[in-house]
Formats: C-alpha cells, structure tokens, sequence
C-alpha cells in the first residue's frame, strides 16, 4: 500500500504575526506539583488489596536452568502467587527483528542479575522470603565478559539459535572511495579510543502497578517512557487482545533512555495481577536499575581521518566493536547510529563505518541520551583536533573550513535541512574568550571545542507501518478550556509543557486555559514516545496541526459575530480580537461558545509522519531525521599535575535547536546534557568484574549510587547555555530537538582542552586522575610517583619528582627550587622532567604544526 | 528501598538502662545516627535482635573544656556540631576540617562522632546486598571463608574508613568507655583499633562509647586533615591523612598561606560553596600557582610529629619513624617531602577500596605533602 504521508508543517512563523507564548520563559505545566510533592508517580499508587512483587535473580552470568523448584515459596503464607519463564514463553524485544527477550528467563541467564522468578506476596519482605525459598538448579556455562572473545567464540553460545553467533548485529556501510582517499590524503591520523560503559542513574527506580479489572481489562501504571511499545509487548507476552490492555505513565523521574524497553517487572506485574485477581506492584530497588541497566555500551572504536593540506577532510574511517551485554535491546539501532550520525556538521566525501555489536554476559546495553553516537563522536571530534593541530590550524577554523552547510545532503544520504553550527561556533568563541585563551593558557590549563548533531526523532518507526509517528487530540470545552490529549511522555524533560505552549500558542490561550493528558493509551492518541529527541518536532506538528484546525474555526465563528473576514480575527492571551480594531473583541471561552453554536462539538486531531528521508539502500533510513539538532561545546579544564584531577571550572555551550518554544526548557536540557556528558567523562563508570578466573566474575562492580558516583553540585562546572534559532521549515514553528544533542560535544570539548593544558591526547574514557598521571608520564611530564617503580626507593625519588612537575609547570622558579633540591638527593631521580624543555616543546606544538605539514 | 530486617528497638533514657540492655543482651547493638548501621543491616553485614538508640540519653551531647585546657565531646555530638563548634575550631582544626568532610550534609546532621570512630570497616566486596555477596560466594567478613582482596588471605582486611579517627590518632585522644560490668575505662585511640576486618575494635558488645577526651592542645600546635576522595562531598575516604606538630620559633605572623579561608564545615557549608572551593582551590595551588605556600619562610621547627594514614586497612596506620625525621628541623618543602617520602614506603593500599589501588599509593606522598602544608599555613579546609 501506497503510504499517506502525513506531513503537515506549518512554518517556523508565529501564526499571529508575532509569538505570545512561544519563546517566553514560563515555569513548566508540572513544576509546582513537582517542587511540593502532589505529583503523583507509579510508587505513589497504592490500590485496595495490593500486592508486593520481586524478582529471583540469577548468580551466575551465563547458566542453564535445569529445573526451578518454587513449592515451598507457593507455600509460604502471605504469597498468592509464584511465576517463572514458563508462565510467560513468548520472546520480545523491542525491535521486532531482534526478539531475544523473555520475562522471565526460560532455560537460560545470561548475566549475574538475569530474571528467574517472581513472587507476589502481601508485602515485600514476605516476597523476598518467599524468593529464598525457591530453588533453582543451574549448569554452570562458560562466560563472555571480554567482547573480542565474544567476537571469536561461539560455543557455547549466549542466544541459541542466532545465527552470527554470540554477533548480535554487524553493519558496514561505505560511502565513496575510502581507502584511496586516505591513500591520497597528505594528513591523516589514526587511533584508538575507547568508551567505558555509563548507566542512566535516574532518580526514581524503575516501578509498575497492575490491576487485572473485572471487566478483563488489564490496566499497568508503569515508569516507562514509551507507553505505546510496552502495550504492544504486553499484549504479544500476555497473549492477550491489545485493546484489552491500557497502559499509563505517571508522573516520572528520570529516564534517559532507561525506561525505553518494555521490562520484565511490567509483564510480571500484569501476569501477577491476572493470576491473583489482586494489584500487583513491582518496584525495583536501585541495585536492581543496575542490572536492568539499557545504559551505554561500551565502545572500542578505531578511527582514521584524512584531510588535505587546507585542512578539509577527505576521508572518515571507523572500526567499532560494541560490547551489547546480554540481550539485544535497541542494539540494531545503536550499531548503526555508531556510525550513521556522524556525518555533520563536518563534511567529508568518503566515510565507510564497520561496527559490530556482540553479546556478552553482562547487563544488557541500550539507549542512553545521546544514542549510538556519543561514543564515535568523542573519537571523531578529537581526530579533528589532532588534524587541525598538525595543520596548525585553530580547531573553531578547521570546523569553519569543512560545515557542510545548511540544507546540505550528507555523505551517507541524510538530508539536513537548517543549520546554525556556525552560529555556534561564534558564540562559543566569543563567550569563552577563546582567541585569548587558546594555547596561551598556563601548563596544566586550556581551553577544548567540538561539534556536534543529532537527530530530531528518527525516521524509522521500530515496527514498520503506515500510520502516523505522532497523534494528538484537542478538545475545546465551553468552560473556556482546551484539553490536549497526547500519547507523549513527559519524563522529566517538559514534553507536556511543549504541548501546551503550541496548542495555547495557535489559538491565543493562557497558559492556565490549557491542560495536558499525556500518555495514557485509553485516553491518548498514539505517540511513539519520548526517545531519540522525537517529541517536540513531531508531536509538536502534530498538536501545532490540531490546534489550527481548531483555530479556523473559532476565526469564522468570531468573524461572523464581530463582522469582519475570518483571516482578520487575531487569537492571543486569552481573547479573540479584530486585528485592525482591538477594541472589537470577545474573550477565549466566548468564542469557544460561539464557534460550538455554529459547528457542533469541538475536538480536532493532529498527526505527523515524516517525511521521505534517508539513503537509498538497506539501513538507510536509521539515522534519517526530518530535522537535525547542532551544538557546539567549549571547555576550559584546569589540571592538578601532581594528582590528576581533572577540574572543568566552566563549559559553553551553544545549541541550534530551531526555534525554542521554551527557552528555559532548552537551557535545561543543555546544561542537563552537558553535566551528563562530563560526568560520563570524569567519574562515571559502569563496569563488572571481567577476570573469568576470580568468584567475582560478572558481578556489577558498584550498584549503587554511593559507589557508581554521578556528580554533586560541588563537583559540576559552571555551564553557560546560548540558545541559536535557525528556524527549521520541518519543525513545530521551526523547533529542533535539544534533549541529546547538547551532551556529545560535551566529551570530546574536554578531552580537547586537555590537550591544550598538557600537551597530551586523552583517548580512553573514563578519564580518572590516575590516567592522566599515566598519559602524562608517557609524555615524560612528572606528576605523582613512578609507577614503574614499585620498590620504595622509586617512590622516594619520585615523589620529589612530583612536586619538580607539578611546581615548576606552574609558575616556574618557586617550585623548581624544591625540585632542585630534591632531584639532586634522590636516588630514582632521573625521571625528573627538565620542566623547561617540555613548556619549550609544548609551546612550540601549539605554535607550530606537528612536522608533517 | 532495600528492606530493614526486623528488629526490636528501644531508645532508653539513661546511660544506666543502655548499659543493662546491652549486658542482657549480646546480640543488641547501638544505634547514634544510624548512617552506618542502618545501611549494613540492610545488606546483613550486621544483625541485631535489639536496636537500642541512644538518641533520648542525657549528658553524651556536651562538649566540656576541662581546666587543663583539653576538651571533652561526648559521643553522640554530630559531625556538623563538632566541626562547626568554635572551641574545636579554635583547639583541634584538623579535627573540626574531618569532621567536616565526612559523607554529605545530611548525614553529618544524623551521624555522630561516637558513631564515626566505631565505623565498621569497609571493602568493596562487603558493602553490597545479600543477593551480591551471595553470587560472590560471600567472603570470610560475613557469611563467607574466602577473602577476595588478599587471596589465600586468612584475615580480612577490610578498611578502616572514618574520617575522624585519623585525626584523633594524631591528637593523642582517648576514648571514654562504661560498660555494666566493667565500668568506666578510657583508652588511647591509638590502642583502639585492631588489625582484624571483621570488628576492628577493642571494645565488647556492652561497651558504650561516652567521651572522646582530647588532650590540652600544646602551644604551637599545628595540624590539617586531607582526603582523597572521588567527588568533593558524600564519598568514603580513598585514602586518609591526618598530621599534628608543635612549631617552635616561627617567625611572625608570616605563615598563613593564601587559602580561600572557606568555613571549616568543607561542603557542609551549603550555599557558601567556599567549603569545596578550599579543597580544589588548594590542590590548584600547590600546583599550578607556584608550591610556595609551605615556604613562605616561617622558620619555625617540627617537633613531635605525627602522622596518620587512613582507608589503607584494619587500622588508622601511624606511620613510623616521622617523629624521629622530622624532630627539631625546619617546616619546610624539604622537610616535607622526605616525610611523605617515608609514609609512601609504609603504605599499601588494596583492592578492599573502589579506585587503582597503584594510584592510591602514589597519592600518598601528594596528600602527605600537602596536608602537611595545609597545617603549616593553618588553613581553615580539608585538603
Ligand atoms: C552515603 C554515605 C557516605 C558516608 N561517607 C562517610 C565518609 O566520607 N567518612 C566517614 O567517616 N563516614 C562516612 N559515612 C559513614 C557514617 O555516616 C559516619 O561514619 C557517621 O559518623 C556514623 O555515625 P552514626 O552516628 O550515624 O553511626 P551509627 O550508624 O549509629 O553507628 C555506627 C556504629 O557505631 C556504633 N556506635 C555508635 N555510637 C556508639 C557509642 N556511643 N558507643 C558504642 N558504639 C556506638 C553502632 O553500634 C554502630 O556499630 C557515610 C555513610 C553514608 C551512608
Ligand atoms: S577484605 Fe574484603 S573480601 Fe576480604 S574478608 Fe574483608 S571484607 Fe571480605
């Protein structure tokens, strides 16, 4: 069938020829409910005769189930009842063409962590009584901890049945002559980086409630960011009719990409309700949001970039290994994005990108802000650096000289339509004081840019179909209020607020005149929900779409009444107004009446499907987007030569992001982004124990939030968010996302300005002080004691050592003098750095080019 | 939410009913502000069968100035009550400076100083829920025979992880004990700790910690706290370093270093944020800015030095041979880098703590250094 593309943009102009809600800073529809607690959220919901249920976990990483006892647990008073794998065999997953999932695990655990069984009991500590009770028999198998075992052996293998092995996905993608262009290119540099794990640490745990009604509807209040997917999951597991099934998102804290599968807690919870006729909740404890984990996978990217003697690229090379963990997830997706999103806002002619996901034994990988590309970002942005400064080019300048401009087709087919990244680039530079900053800053201080895209949803529904990515539904009611019913998920990031600015926005509203129903499949149109940074420009088109509809009719029914053509009635702030004479006006709620009288009932749907995008071949349309987000970061570091923290005292950052509906809202996106992304650079770190030889083996090093640190106030830079409008035709009044974007930059800005203080590329993520003590050392800068040395007498010598690197980096004479004294006495002092020569060196490579030029 | 295992709690009124519900009973612990015991109850690292709070006992909240000039604090002050009182300020700074660094804001309101030098010991191995430690295999701690961190290890080596008892060790403190049948005893703290994981202290189950009783400071009594830690608030020490000496002959008021003079409650300090900035602001010093706060030429002269060092093992590790180095030569970089020189020898950090142990060995010397230069300049904040 031929497809119905429902692409109704309407513009980036205000629809009364100058903006009244849009762009103003208003407080968002839920902050104050929020800020006191009448918010209610899913472990607020408590129902008459609820339940309690928890989950039996795996030990081990990878085993095979042979049996599972669970009659004593049954038989503990207080539970009613008892599931296992087999209550629910049907696998899922929320790709459809990657179905590895199962509820609960059926023959096989595939991480320390995976799910066996689950009980609901009268309350959670009887639950947890019960789960000791069950007895599980396992044959232990041998583990993938390591992704390049997973890479070479597939005996045994994780996923029975799947025919790449322990592969979970392969893509390789080229675009033009690659080899010959590197061949031909006079520069080109070529390295290693890695990226560690990093989990979403969302405030709120992950929790559902169940209620299986009297009228055999299955009704789950859930903590997901895409409602409409765990229906659809929930409907294939239950095996039961979808519209017997209704799923509702509370209030939520946090997501990040965490909550964007459908989760073995939601299929139990429901099961669970069925089989006790009683509300079932399921809230997991934070260790427990480990092990559900979907956070950032772990990357091992080989990079090689070309450019030629200006400095303009010319070829773009990539080689990733990507360790997925246990299931599939969205894994086909983020290998593709791996390699898909990079092609902006640098141009380059050739691009070939050969990622491959595998599995391992560990908590399953997912999305998390910033999907698939954050990691080969940080590897390119730094390439780029590493190019420029051969070159002896200002990094702003190299990406000057190779933006691909606005409404520009990407090597890999990808259409961009506006573009302010050079917008960006000026404003980072003139807020940062870059030109007096840049290679002039003391030792162990510098300044870093990159750049940055990303998409504003994506083209690719998750399940191929014809029907709309966004729907909306506005009603307009005689008390003068207009109800706006939308399948979006608010997680945090103001989508609600998004939707009531545009409806209030196209038909002259307060705020206060509007309010929002989101995310409750009984109620709400469809949405996809809230990922890869689709909601404000497609659900906003399609709320921007309701709500004109809804506007020409109240215009004819006023300009009836007040006597003047329909196009000459203005709608702001709550009245309805002749715009060539003011005083000739009627309030909001009047002309709701009036435009009820002459029409029947007012409610007016809206959609969005994109339009057609994408390259022409398979995966093409991974990483299609109708519009694209651009950022550019600037970081000023500040580094303690002698113990190798990493101070980062300020960050800008400048977001394209369109049009800002609301500006505030973007500030918080990008300054919520950017602390993410530098977190993720210096501290967090989601990691499990590797060595297959040690009874730690597989166990999560640290699930909890004392020990997996994200950042306190104290320890955040000072971030300065600049907002640039290029004012898309794709978008809601021109909008672009601005929720991922502002965190890629944010990485390789840093590991930038590192090289600016200390001469020295940091490649390997995370960035911990003791890295760069090594990285400095290779460099032959003194810093901390030898870790060669190991006996004492290095450690002695060196610790003088130390103080020589750290001092005479600094302000030179005062600190050298003790080096002096010290170098001369210690045995192990040879490796004291003629602090002089390394400034003299450093200085010479900022000047100059690397030598090759 | 982890699940509190069931218990009975009681919150007598007097130190006479706590004493006798602990001879009654072995298996009843106390509680002061509950951040250390509440958390491990919930992993099973401890059991009780009776909670008994302290929180309702009269007299273990006072802090006496005794007439030789030293100072009592009884047991249940908070953390933020004993690095912002003015006398321990004025007294024991390096005190008032750990104090003030332990865990975050909040817990520094609940938990106490009686609570901090009974810390149970830490290790990555152990602070983890019984579902964890079970997929472990447990380890020799709780539950367990095998000790994961030294392997083959027949003792646990968990880590000594408060904050505070660094300090006291430096200052020459003693604890004040009374248990029913014993009575009333005191002990130096540097006695007090043992060199076993599993309960580090020479204290029976019906002992109750009262006083921590600090001798009168002697003139010239410099001293400074510094810590290792991943972010510059809630996080456990990765490494402790407390020094004490008595400066003689120093020359004028010339020796304060330059530091930002935050208040002494580190990030307690809410809104000032001068707290955390004396930590990072100082490291910056000392290395970026010219290392010239230690030799800004006081002259004065090191006597009975001190050093303690923390978060390596069992026990607060007073390092050896310091005093004798350092007795009677002048305060200054030389000085100092031969005694961290010596501490590094002395200390091994393991595996029990989250962060490269080899990294940790070589902040040794670092935080030594600047710890003891912190106490030369007598700055206000935890280095
Ligand atoms: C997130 C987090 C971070 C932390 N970070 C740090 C840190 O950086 N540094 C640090 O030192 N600590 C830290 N702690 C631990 C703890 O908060 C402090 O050590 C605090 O001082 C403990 O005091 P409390 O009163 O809460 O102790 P409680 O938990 O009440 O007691 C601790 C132990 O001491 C015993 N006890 C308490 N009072 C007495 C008494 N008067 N006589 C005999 N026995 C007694 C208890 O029985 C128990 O065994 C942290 C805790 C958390 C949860
Ligand atoms: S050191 Fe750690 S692993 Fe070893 S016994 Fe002690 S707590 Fe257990």
């Amino acid at each position: 069938m031929e497809r119905n593309v429902i692409n109704r943009t309407h513009g980036p102009d205000a629809p009364h020829g100058e903006f009244h809600r849009v762009g103003q800073r208003a407080r968002k529809v839920d902050a104050i409910g929020k800020a006191t607690g009448q918010a209610i959220y899913t472990d607020d919901i408590q129902l008459p005769g609820m339940l309690h249920a928890k989950t039996l976990r795996s030990p081990h990483p990878h085993a095979r189930i042979r049996s599972i006892d669970t009659s004593a647990a049954e038989a503990l008073p207080g539970v009613h009842g008892v599931i296992t794998g087999k209550d629910m065999p049907t696998k899922y997953g929320v790709i459809p063409w990657t179905p590895d999932e199962n509820a609960l695990a059926v023959d096989k655990v595939r991480f320390v962590g995976d799910e066996v069984a689950a009980v609901a009991a009268v309350d959670e500590d009887t639950a947890n009584r019960a789960l000791r009770l069950i007895e599980v028999d396992y044959e232990v198998l041998e583990s993938y901890l390591d992704p390049h075992k997973s890479l070479q052996q597939h005996d045994p293998v994780i996923h029975e049945g799947n025919k790449h092995g322990n592969v979970s996905k392969h893509v390789r993608l080229e675009f033009g002559e690659v080899d010959a262009a590197l061949e031909a290119a006079p520069h080109v540099v070529e390295d290693d980086y890695f990226f560690h794990g990093t989990a979403h640490a969302p405030i709120e745990p992950h929790c559902a409630v169940a209620q299986s009604g009297h009228d055999g509807v299955i009704t789950l209040w859930s903590s997901t960011q895409i409602p409409h997917y765990v229906h659809r999951a929930l409907a294939r597991v239950l095996e039961i009719p979808a519209h017997r099934i209704r799923v509702i998102q509370p209030h939520l804290g946090g997501a990040f990409g965490g909550k964007s599968d459908p989760f073995f807690f939601e299929f139990c919870a429901a099961k669970l309700a069925m089989l006790t006729g009683r509300p079932v909740k399921f809230l997991l404890t934070r260790e427990e949001t480990f092990y559900t984990h979907r956070g950032r996978h772990p990357m091992e990217m080989h990079f090689t970039t070309g450019c030629d003697d200006d400095g303009k690229l010319t070829a773009v090379d990539s080689k990733i290994l990507i360790d997925g963990g246990s299931y599939s997830s969205f894994g086909l997706v983020t290998t593709y994005y791996a390699g898909q999103l990079l092609c902006g806002p640098s141009h380059f002619p050739t691009y070939r990108f050969d990622s491959t996901r595998v599995y391992t034994n560990k908590p399953p990988c997912g999305p998390k802000r910033g999907h698939g590309s954050v990691q080969p970002r940080f590897a390119l942005e730094i390439q780029l650096d590493r190019l420029a400064t051969k070159l002896g080019i200002d990094p702003l300048e190299m990406r000057r000289r190779n933006f691909q401009g606005a409404f520009a087709r990407t090597v890999n087919g990808m259409t961009v339509t506006s573009n302010g990244f050079m917008e960006c680039l000026d404003a980072i530079e003139q807020a940062s004081g870059w030109k007096d900053k840049r290679g002039k800053l003391p030792f162990g201080r510098g300044i870093g840019a990159a750049g940055s895209m990303y998409i504003s949803g994506t083209n690719y529904a998750v399940y191929p179909n014809d029907m709309p990515q966004a729907g909306i539904l506005v009603k307009l009611d005689r008390s003068g209020l207009a109800m706006v019913y939308t399948g979006t998920s608010d997680i945090g990031q103001g989508s609600s607020s998004v939707m009531a600015t545009l409806v209030a926005e196209e038909l002259g509203l307060r705020m206060d005149q509007v309010r929002v129903v989101a995310a409750d499949t009984d109620l709400t149109p469809v949405d996809l929900g809230a990922y890869s940074s689709r909601i404000t420009l497609m659900a906003g088109n399609a709320a921007v779409d309701a709500g004109r509809k809804l506007r020409f009719k109240l215009q004819e029914a006023v300009g009836e009444k007040l006597g003047v053509p329909a196009k000459q009635v203005m709608l702001a702030d709550g009245f309805a107004f002749d715009s060539q004479d003011g005083d000739k006006r009627i309030t909001s709620q009047e002309a709701f009446e009036l435009a009820e009288a002459k029409f029947e009932t007012l409610a007016a749907t809206g959609s969005y499907n994109t339009p057609e995008r994408g390259g022409d071949y398979r995966g093409g349309t991974i990483g299609a987007s109708p519009a694209y987000s651009f950022t550019a970061h600037c970081a000023e570091v500040e580094i303690d030569v002698e113990t190798g923290e990493i101070t980062v005292p300020k960050l800008w950052i400048a977001h394209d992001c369109g049009r800002a509906i609301s500006p505030v809202q973007v500030e918080g996106q990008i300054e919520g982004s950017t602390y993410m992304g530098v977190a993720e650079l210096q501290m967090e770190d989601h990691d499990v124990y590797t060595d297959p030889a040690h009874p730690e083996a597989g166990l999560h090093r640290r699930p909890s939030l004392l020990e997996y640190t994200i950042p306190t106030s104290l320890d955040t830079p000072e971030l300065e968010a600049m907002i640039v409008e290029s004012l898309d035709p794709e978008g809601p009044y021109g909008a672009k996302e601005a929720g991922e974007g502002p965190l890629h930059g944010s990485l390789p800005a840093v590991a930038n300005a590192i090289y600016d203080a200390l001469g020295v590329w940091m490649t390997h993520l995370p960035f911990t002080p003791g890295k760069v003590l090594e990285a400095l050392r290779e460099q032959g800068v003194g810093g901390g004691a030898a870790r060669a040395g190991g006996a004492s007498a290095g450690e002695a010598g060196a610790s003088g050592t130390g103080a020589s690197g750290a001092g005479g980096g600094g302000s030179g004479a005062s600190g050298t003098g003790a080096s002096g004294t010290r170098g001369g006495g210690g045995g192990a002092s040879g490796s004291a750095p003629d602090v002089a020569a390394i400034r003299a060196r450093l200085a010479g490579k900022r000047d100059k080019p690397e030598g090759d030029a | 939410m982890l699940r509190l295992p069931s218990f009975e709690y009681t919150a007598p009124d007097s130190v006479d009913d706590v004493l006798a519900l602990l001879a009654h009973n072995p298996r009843a612990r106390l509680v002061a502000g509950g951040t250390d015991l509440v958390p491990n109850l919930k992993h099973g690292i401890e059991e009780a069968e009776v909670v008994v709070s302290l929180r309702n006992v009269p007299g273990l909240r006072d802090v006496t100035e005794r007439a030789d000039g030293g100072l009592d604090l009884g047991a249940m002050l908070t953390l933020e009550e004993v690095a912002e009182h003015p006398l321990v300020q004025a007294k024991y700074p390096s005190l008032s400076q750990a104090a003030g660094v332990v865990a975050g804001p909040h817990h520094r309101r609940m938990g106490t100083l009686g609570g901090n030098v009974c810390l149970n010991t830490r290790c990555v191995y152990i602070n983890q829920t019984y579902f964890w430690r079970e997929s472990l295999g447990f380890c020799l701690k709780k539950d367990g025979e095998l000790c994961h961190v030294v392997k083959g290890g027949k003792r646990c080596v968990a880590a000594a992880s408060n904050d505070t008892a660094t300090v006291l060790m430096t200052l020459g403190a003693d604890l004040a004990f009374a248990s029913r049948d014993r009575g009333e005893r005191r002990l130096p703290i540097t006695d007090f700790y043992v060199r076993d994981g599993v309960y580090n202290k020479d204290m029976q189950s019906d002992d109750l910690l009262t006083a921590v009783s600090l001798p009168a400071p002697a003139p010239g009594l410099h001293g400074a706290y510094g810590k290792l830690r991943p972010r510059n608030s809630i996080d456990f020490p990765r490494l402790s370093v407390a020094v004490a000496f008595t400066l003689r002959g120093a020359g004028g008021g010339g020796d304060s270093g330059g530091d930002s003079g935050g208040s002494s409650g580190g990030d307690s300090g809410g809104g000032s944020g001068s707290g955390s900035g004396g930590g990072s602001a100082d490291s910056g010093d000392s290395s970026n800015g010219g290392a010239d706060s230690g030799g800004s030429g006081s002259g004065g002269t090191v006597h009975d030095l001190r050093v303690v060092v923390s978060a390596l093992a069992a026990v607060p590790q007073l390092m050896r041979n310091v005093t004798e180095l350092a007795e009677g030569r002048v305060a200054d970089e030389e000085l100092f880098a031969e005694v961290a020189a010596a501490c590094a020898k002395q200390c091994h950090p393991l595996t029990s703590i989250d962060g490269d142990p080899t990294y940790r060995r070589e902040m040794v010397p670092v935080y030594v250094r600047r710890t003891l230069r912190a106490a030369l300049a007598e700055g206000q904040s935890a280095v």
